[in-house]
């Protein structure tokens, strides 16, 4: 075709930017169940339904690790000496607080949990999400240790609340899932 | 009677593939001094296709759910015949791959490859490590062992470093609230349909963009600046059949090192496959020691050497899309390490000495001794890229020849 003037340019050109606009529209449109279909699924999501826990047979100091949503669980039943130890925290804690770690906001307390000697934590660090160990015994893991967490993977420590220690490559405290006691020996997890 | 030229003729009237080919390989004119450094080229390629082809029978037998994929690989190894020389030259092949695309990457580092006007070939070879480091990450979860669960587990848990939409994007990556078998399928499908026809079409691209440019050489000059009266560089053979018979000589040797490692040292030493792997995968107990396949050490180092996640997954993000940016670092119009000053050969020196140290240190267990080295080579490493352009440009040369030196 001639450069003449053989149509009307300007309508052409706004019939073209409009067919352009309403293409990248329709397209952002076919994006949605593509992508959509990466969240989890109604049967993942099922699955990562709440569970019940019965604590009668967890002793004072005992510690249980029950799965959810695939991950571990812990419930740890900490003894009066324990609490009494956390109940002052330790200056080189991070964040003892808990201000910007995850918990449900009604167990953001010094103890981190709703009944202060039970205390259920999501059994991964923080870090990269490896399983740390349970170290109760005092100086297990260095001197003046009281008694925590220790992740082995990158040497992240914790204390009995879960809280991370500062120096240590975890950047948040253990997180806390959300739970409530349907008994005083059973407990919902997951229940929102 | 038809002969071949005929149908030649015919064929490429209706569809050029003969000439392009012809054109490529015997009119591709390549510069006549290329070095043992030239050969990881085409050794690269060779691995993409020994990846493809044994992938693609290991996806016969495979089974990528979280039941069954443990299984379905002892059952390629015991059961498959030669299940075991398939699955061994994939894994292999992995490890290969990977040192002979660190190989060319140092050739392209000697001889300035990346420099004017090889920056868009350069940048589509920086993609390709990206993908490459992907497909690896992906296909290492296939398995299903002990360190393919947590190897993921900690790389997609580097997505929640993100501020505020971090657990959202892992939540997103992952279909499910941990690593599961929802993972384990769109890593599957990632890993043998999308990344390799990514990974070809870049090649493709990177093939293109070379012989546009025209490959570069030991001598850092350009041989087009030389040409005879057909238009032909002086100073250069055609491809074929002077370098496809180099070529054929190297991938022998390549290939008996390859068969070597295959038959009489599959696993490596514990470098190519992981002790724990040989542990179906536990979500409810992690490994002793987390460490990533050696390809991806340095990377895992420089993660581990900050002391803050989200300092520490941008320094390593950093540290692989550094690399884009090093045709315009390096301000030195000199292209090869023959006739650059000693602070470019002191500082290359460096970097080589600290991504070896970085590859090593993150294999290792950390203790304060050696999270101080790791910071230190992850110093080195960052301040390399960081000075490159304040040196570059006040270095002393020496001078670059008219015509190649070896004639």
């Amino acid at each position: 075709m001639t450069d003449q003037a053989c149509c009307d340019r300007s309508r052409r050109q706004f019939l073209g930017r409009m067919s352009q606009f309403l293409g990248v529209i329709g397209l952002t449109a076919l994006s949605v169940p593509f992508l959509s279909s990466w969240w989890p699924s109604a049967k993942t999501r099922d699955q990562g339904a709440p569970i019940e826990v019965d604590l009668s047979e967890l002793p004072p100091g005992g510690l249980i690790t029950v799965p959810w949503r695939g991950k571990p669980i812990w419930i740890l039943r900490r003894t009066q000496e324990e609490l009494a130890a956390i109940a002052t925290p330790d200056p080189n804690l991070r964040d003892p607080m808990s201000i910007e770690s995850d918990q449900p906001s009604n167990m953001q307390n010094a103890h981190r949990s709703l009944r202060p000697d039970i205390l259920v934590l999501v059994a991964l660090c923080t870090h990269l999400g490896c399983i740390p160990n349970y170290q109760p015994q005092a100086g297990s893991v260095k001197k003046k240790w009281k008694g925590g967490f220790y992740c082995p993977c990158h040497g992240s420590t914790y204390d009995l609340a879960g809280r991370v220690f500062k120096g240590v490559p975890a950047p948040l405290n253990l997180a806390v899932p959300p739970y409530l006691f349907l008994g005083p020996n059973k407990l919902l997890i997951g229940h929102e | 009677m038809m002969n071949f030229k005929h149908v030649s003729q015919w064929f490429d009237e209706r569809l050029p593939i003969v000439a392009h080919t012809i054109h490529h390989l015997t009119s591709y004119s390549a510069p006549k001094n290329l070095n043992f450094w030239y050969y990881f080229g085409s050794f690269a390629l060779l691995m993409f296709v020994n990846q493809f082809i044994t992938g693609l029978w290991l996806a016969m037998f495979y089974k990528p759910m979280a039941e069954h994929a443990f299984h379905s690989v002892e059952t390629i190894m015991r059961d498959v015949s030669y299940g075991w020389l398939i699955r061994y030259m994939h894994s292999t092949g992995a490890s290969f791959f990977f040192i002979v695309v660190y190989m060319h990457m140092v050739r392209g580092l000697l001889y300035g490859s990346y420099k004017r006007p090889r920056e868009l070939l350069w940048i589509v070879g920086c993609l390709l490590l990206v993908l490459l480091i992907m497909e690896a990450f992906m296909g290492y979860l296939l398995p299903w062992g002990q360190m393919s669960y947590w190897g993921a587990q900690v790389i997609t848990s580097l997505f929640e470093a993100i501020p505020y939409i971090g657990p959202s994007v892992a939540l997103f990556i992952r279909g499910d609230y941990t690593i599961s078998d929802v993972v384990l399928n769109r890593f599957f499908a990632l890993h043998v349909v999308a990344i390799p026809f990514a990974f070809a079409g870049l090649i493709l691209l990177h093939i293109i963009a070379l012989h546009s440019v025209g490959s570069n050489n030991p001598d850092g000059i350009e041989i087009k600046d030389n040409l005879d009266a057909k238009g032909v560089p002086l100073d250069s053979v055609p491809f074929h059949p002077y370098y496809t018979i180099k070529d054929l000589f190297g991938v022998s040797v390549l290939l008996t090192l390859f068969f070597a490692v295959v038959f009489y040292m599959p696993e490596g030493g514990g470098l190519f496959l992981e002790a724990p792997n040989f542990e179906e995968a536990n979500p409810m107990a992690t490994p002793e020691h987390i460490s990533p396949v050696w390809y991806m050490t340095p990377y895992y180092a420089i993660l581990r050497a900050v002391p803050d996640k989200l300092l520490g997954v941008i320094a390593m993000g950093a540290s692989l899309l550094v690399w884009f940016l090093l045709p315009w670092l390096d301000r030195n119009p000199v292209k090869s390490i023959r006739y650059r000053g000693w602070p470019h050969k002191v500082a290359l020196m460096c970097l080589g000495i600290s991504f070896v140290g970085l590859g090593i240190l993150g294999m290792q267990h950390p203790s304060p001794v050696k999270t101080m080295l790791a910071r230190i080579f992850a110093l080195v490493y960052f301040l390399f890229f960081i000075t490159l352009p304040i040196y570059s440009r006040y270095e002393k040369t020496k001078p670059v020849p008219q015509r190649l030196t070896s004639h």
